[in-house]
């Protein structure tokens, strides 16, 4: 990259300012560090002002957030979160691809006006039909039922996968398509020997988004689940009143549930901007 | 970029330009787009003209026998309801509030990062992390781990310089929530921006420094108005997400001390009080809201949409 040489003049205040952006880096972050001390603190070490920096460690706010405490294991939460974010994730690709596909490559006709159908759907608040579907679930004996949230959750996250998927198949050139099809290449071979190669970055992209969403959603989990089929940020919830006693294994609590996430995040900071400015920025 | 000196590859008119024989294949064409559309028009629009035609009924679950034709009374309610009034009063503050700032420090921050220094992959994963927490989970760390007002990390460091120790949420709770909110979205706004930075063309501004331009100036001529639409995007997609915000405003102050927005009061009204008509008025101003919003949203989008569409 020319940029190199440009900024060559001006390397030292480059270090200077260098400085800076380490220093917001660690203010950004050292809440999530202090999440993580705290979670292998003692809730009487966690609870102490000023904080105490240097306490001993243990894992008891682990081990009483996995219910050994007597309290509510969070094992069946995690598992429905798991079974509703991955689920949903499948849906989402079984729908999407053969739609970015007709988008993409095929270009039917009025194909930009479907594409801002589908973004449009994204901007209709959650609140806008959450009552209607609650009383449907009412009705229907769905309440509480894991299956339901799967379905939404396909919902939620079909356009945006649309869209990023008709912006990855975007980018392969028809060019190579039409000579593979040239070179007696049926469509099934065409698409596994030549769209499915280049485009396979693209769609673990999608993926990744989709089930970071699910996993993070809280207002339909909250209001459409109860006891069986309640998710980990529905499990979450019940911290919100809890006193000081329980800071480390509300800090444990926090950490194991967005573990997920912030692995799977870090894994793909690039395709990630992509994904979530929904292809639009390259 | 050289993209767009190449020759355009098959473009739409090319394609739709077909023998009157093959209306057989056009369908053909449109079947994969189907499931996927027909899965979208029954779970996203139906809901919402059920809500629509529920908020003109007046209508309490819990007095299902005397629910009835209410015409638009409802909005007239929700109209005049001082609570009402006020979340949505409160949902604009919040929502401009955590886009600007989130917007301008994610800026400056997206400057940093544009620069090269020692361990800027580090910095940049450290930053991303906030936006990776569940935001539940985000939620609870602000409310009991650093606000408050007894063992919080913000009062235990205050303790070290002998300052005050506030109780941050009583004192000021949508400022408490908007912080917390600024913290997780300005590395969302940080990656959008980096990546307009990243897409600038250098030979331009080598050209620019070759003929004495200062760093002020570059910044202000060439880098500002590249940077536009990527302000802009951010600032609607961050709209679109904080306007609809639930988890923040619920865990932190359970819409409390005067900070119901919006999807929280629709929350509320049908979840605790019942009033499903009601709610669904409600509701149906906060997609009118959200419409005039996702206006401007679309068109930003496919302006940038209709200029990668042009380089393809």
């Amino acid at each position: 990259m020319s940029a190199v040489a440009v900024r060559r003049p001006s390397r030292r205040k480059g270090t200077g300012l260098g400085l800076v952006a380490w220093l917001l880096g660690i203010v950004f972050f050292l809440p999530i560090a202090w999440m993580a001390l705290t979670s292998f603190h003692s809730e009487q070490d966690a609870a102490t002002n000023p904080p105490s920096f240097a306490a001993s460690l243990t894992l008891d706010g682990y081990r009483e957030f996995f219910g050994a405490g007597g309290g509510a294991s969070p094992w069946p939460a995690l598992i429905n979160s798991a079974v509703a974010s991955l689920v949903s994730t499948l849906f989402v690709l079984v729908l999407a691809l053969p739609a970015a596909y007709a988008l993409s490559i095929r270009r039917v006709r009025k194909w930009t006006d479907v594409l801002f159908f589908f973004l449009s759907t994204k901007m209709l608040p959650a609140v806008a039909g959450l009552l209607p579907l609650y009383l449907f679930a009412k009705n229907t004996g769905m309440l509480d039922n894991i299956w339901l949230l799967v379905v939404l959750y396909t919902s939620m996250n079909l356009p945006i996968a649309v869209w990023m998927m008709q912006s990855f198949l975007a980018e392969i050139p028809v060019a190579v398509i039409e000579a593979a099809r040239v070179d007696g290449a049926q469509l099934p071979t065409v698409l596994t020997r030549v769209v499915a190669p280049i485009a396979l970055p693209g769609i673990a992209a999608t993926a990744l988004i989709c089930f970071i969403f699910s996993w993070n959603e809280l207002l339909f989990a909250r209001v459409l689940t109860g006891v069986v089929a309640e998710t980990a940020p529905v499990f979450l919830t019940g911290f919100i009143t809890s006193q000081g006693l329980f800071l480390a294994k509300v800090c444990a609590a926090s950490l194991v549930i967005s573990l997920p996430v912030l692995a799977a995040g870090f894994a793909a900071q690039d395709k990630l901007v992509q994904g979530l400015s929904l292809g639009a920025v390259k | 970029m050289t993209a767009t000196t190449t020759a355009p590859v098959a473009t739409p008119s090319v394609r739709t330009t077909r023998p009157p024989s093959a209306r057989l294949r056009n369908w053909a064409t449109r079947a994969p787009l189907l499931p996927a559309l027909i899965f979208m028009i029954v779970v996203t629009q139906l809901p919402f003209v059920a809500t629509l035609v529920i908020s003109f009924f007046d209508w309490n679950s819990l007095y299902p026998d005397a629910r009835h034709f209410a015409g638009l009374e409802n909005y007239q309610e929700v109209l005049t309801d001082a609570d009402l009034r006020h979340s949505v009063w409160t949902t604009v503050l919040l929502t401009v509030a955590v886009v600007l700032a989130s917007l301008v420090l994610g800026l400056a921050l997206a400057l940093l990062l544009d620069r090269r220094f020692k361990g800027r992959g580090v910095v940049r994963t450290l930053l991303i992390a906030p936006f990776l927490v569940v935001p539940v989970a985000a939620a609870l760390l602000w409310k009991h781990v650093l606000y408050n007002p007894e063992y919080g990390l913000f009062n235990g460091l205050l303790h070290y310089v002998g300052g005050p120790q506030p109780d941050w949420i009583s004192n000021t709770p949508l400022l408490a929530v908007e912080a917390s909110l600024v913290w997780q979205w300005t590395p969302f706004m940080m990656l959008i921006l980096l990546a307009g930075l990243q897409s600038r063309d250098h030979e331009q501004i080598e050209a620019a420094r070759v003929d004495g331009a200062s760093d002020w100036q570059i910044f202000r001529h060439l880098t500002l108005p590249h940077l536009r639409r990527y302000l802009e995007l951010g600032a609607l997609l961050g709209s679109i997400y904080i306007v609809q915000n639930f988890d923040a405003v619920f865990t932190i102050t359970s819409g409390g001390l005067g900070t119901a927005n919006l999807p929280y009061t629709v929350y509320q009204s049908f979840y605790q009080a019942h009033e499903n008509g009601l709610a669904s008025a409600a509701g149906v101003l906060v997609v009118i809201g959200s419409i005039i919003i996702a206006t401007f949203a679309l068109r930003v989008v496919s302006s940038l949409f209709r200029e990668e569409v042009s380089r393809a």
